[in-house]
């Protein structure tokens, strides 16, 4: 099943009494993507990634993972996974940690010390590998967990959260691990609400609200080019539609917001408003950034 | 396999812990005082200027071991509970769940790998310390349990019995609240072994029936009966048996063993104790 997706789900749910915690996902996330899950707390992220694992039973839908159905042994030894709440084991140490999970996860014996000793250096605690897990500070727990999601380089490494404890320092750090699995053709699903996280690093996005997706493809797709503010009077309506044809148009009063713009046609627009008798004062071109489009889409004032 | 990883895991928690060391330095302070007493029973002859007989060293000796074994059984079955009950919970708690059941490793393997774990380490606190104080007794007073093994055997099926209850707990309610309820039902069970034995006494058929139905529902006092008979000399039985059916209410005397049908249905509630805490956690939503 080399060929088949990551993950592809179909209306998958899950309801916990009246209440609706992932309400039909239905998405494909090919091979070797750099998948970005965002949404705001409560959206039904973790969720998703807990029936993806079998930690949790859907209600409906079905899904498959590496090409097998969820929870399926074989496919689980090449997953990795770095759960967003968790403390390890406070009595053992980090290079223990890691080799408990290299037991778990099937690796061969003779493996071990490599993969240990790789992951150590990955995430930068080399020198604490032989230091008890309780006197490791958030950051170096979320680290560890990192870790202990890359042991034998899985085919599939989901996140969820993993820069919520760390640093700037840290988070720089977290991107260019995932970067660099992304360039070994690992598939990485990333369960975020850093939205400025998933921008730098991801392939593509899906936006999740209240349990539904609310968008999905990739950034260019949502993002769908620049966006120009122009303060503008004089122009009546049949003027304005007349503009439309540059994008999509928004009439915020004093100010006309144009999406979708391509920046190299500005001044033709400015020189279409001035034809049809309008007066221009000011010109704002900005790019549209994933936050911008991520409150849009929820519904929330920019 | 992965049972046995689990297990290795959950035997180095415990033995990692301060508990176990302040628990294992306390059993060495017991023994040694213990020890010295039991030294002393051959001079309790002095004060009324004659030499203690065998039989009566053996009596008093026997006696005495079995409440110091009570002591023992209650510390053990205390601790299984106190490692049992947040031996899943706390790892639910804390996440590490979530890690390590995303890996090829079922919640039956891991829930007996769990129990695995907990019955190593009683075996290794248990087997030692009770073979320590009986040879100690033995070469202090030259007193030894006529069935050590079985002792052995039914101490540890006591804390086994209580230690898969709190397991039980553990996959649905937290360590405090598995803990406690343990405990009480540990009390529980022992009333209810005395309450049957009142029931014997007075003939009266429905307390026997209540001791009857505690002894199957929580096998722990009905082990712990098997426990006492291990450790009493043959002339204490004989005495015993000679007084009637009073002394059926006496916790601390019983005068057969427990029949082997009892023994097998221990082993069936065990083993069935746990299939329902496999169930139980494999229900649950993580």
């Amino acid at each position: 099943m080399i060929d088949a997706p990551a993950i592809r789900t179909r209306e998958l749910a899950k309801r916990y009494g009246s209440i609706t915690a992932l309400a039909g996902l239905t998405m494909t996330i090919p091979r070797g993507d750099i998948f970005g899950f965002l949404g705001p707390n409560g959206a039904g992220k973790t969720t998703a990634v807990k029936l993806l694992l079998g930690l949790t039973p859907p209600s409906s839908g079905d899904a498959e993972v590496l090409g097998a159905s969820i929870g399926d042994r074989d496919a689980l030894r090449r997953v990795g996974y770095l759960p967003e709440l968790f403390r390890y084991q406070s009595w053992l140490s980090a290079r223990e940690v890691l080799a408990v999970h290299c037991e778990l996860a099937g690796i061969d014996r003779t493996a071990w010390q490599r993969e240990i000793a790789d992951a150590l250096a990955i995430i930068g605690l080399t020198d604490r590998g032989s230091g008890r897990v309780g006197t490791f500070s958030k950051g170096m727990q979320q680290r560890l967990g990192l870790g202990v999601a890359l042991l034998g380089a899985p085919d599939l490494v989901v996140l969820d959260e993993p820069t919520s404890a760390l640093d700037p320092v840290g988070r720089h750090d977290v991107r260019e691990i995932i970067r660099g699995l992304g360039e070994r053709g690992t598939t990485v699903f990333l369960n975020s609400h850093l939205l400025s996280e998933v921008e730098q690093v991801c392939h593509r996005v899906a936006i999740v609200d209240r349990g539904r997706v609310v968008a999905e493809g990739t950034l260019d797709e949502l993002l769908g080019g620049d966006t120009v503010r122009i303060r503008a009077s004089g122009l009546d309506r049949s003027g304005q539609t007349a503009l439309s044809r540059f994008g999509q148009l928004d009439d915020e009063g004093e100010w006309l917001v144009i999406r979708g713009i391509d920046t190299e046609r500005v001044p033709e627009l400015v020189a279409e408003i001035v034809r049809l008798g309008g007066r221009v004062y000011a010109v704002e071109p900005r790019h549209e950034s994933l936050e911008d489009r991520f409150l849009r889409l929820l519904g929330q004032p920019n | 396999m992965l049972a046995l990883t689990i297990a290795r895991l959950q035997l180095q928690e415990l033995l990692r812990r301060r508990l176990f060391l302040v628990l294992l330095l306390l059993t060495l302070v017991v023994i040694a005082l213990t020890t010295w007493g039991f030294s002393r029973i051959p001079s309790l002859g002095d004060g009324r200027g004659r030499v203690m007989t065998t039989t009566e060293i053996a009596a008093i000796a026997s006696q005495l071991l079995i409440l110091v074994m009570f002591m023992f059984s209650f510390v053990l079955a205390f601790s299984a509970v106190f490692a049992a009950s947040p031996a899943i919970s706390s790892e639910v708690e804390s996440g590490i769940t979530l890690a390590v059941l995303a890996r090829p490793i079922t919640r039956l393997e891991y829930v007996v790998g769990k129990w695995l774990g907990l019955v190593a380490t009683v075996l290794i606190y248990a087997v030692p310390a009770a073979a320590v104080q009986m040879v100690l007794v033995e070469i202090a007073v030259g007193y030894s349990a006529p069935h050590p093994v079985e002792f052995l055997g039914f101490v540890i099926g006591e804390a086994v019995v209580i230690l898969t209850l709190s397991l039980i707990l553990s996959t649905r309610f937290a360590g405090m609240v598995g803990g406690v309820s343990g405990l009480i039902l540990w009390g529980l069970a022992w009333m209810g072994g005395i309450v049957g034995g009142v029931g014997l006494v007075f003939d009266n058929a429905t307390l026997t029936h209540v001791g009857t139905a505690s002894k199957l529902i929580l096998p722990t006092d009905g082990l712990w009966r098997g426990a006492v008979w291990s450790l009493e000399p043959a002339s204490l039985i004989a005495a015993a048996r000679a007084a009637g059916a009073a002394a059926a209410a006496n916790p601390f005397f019983a005068a057969d063993p427990p029949p082997l049908a009892y023994v097998g249905w221990c082993i069936i509630w065990i083993i069935g104790m746990l299939a329902l805490a496999v169930w139980s956690f494999t229900r649950k939503e993580l």
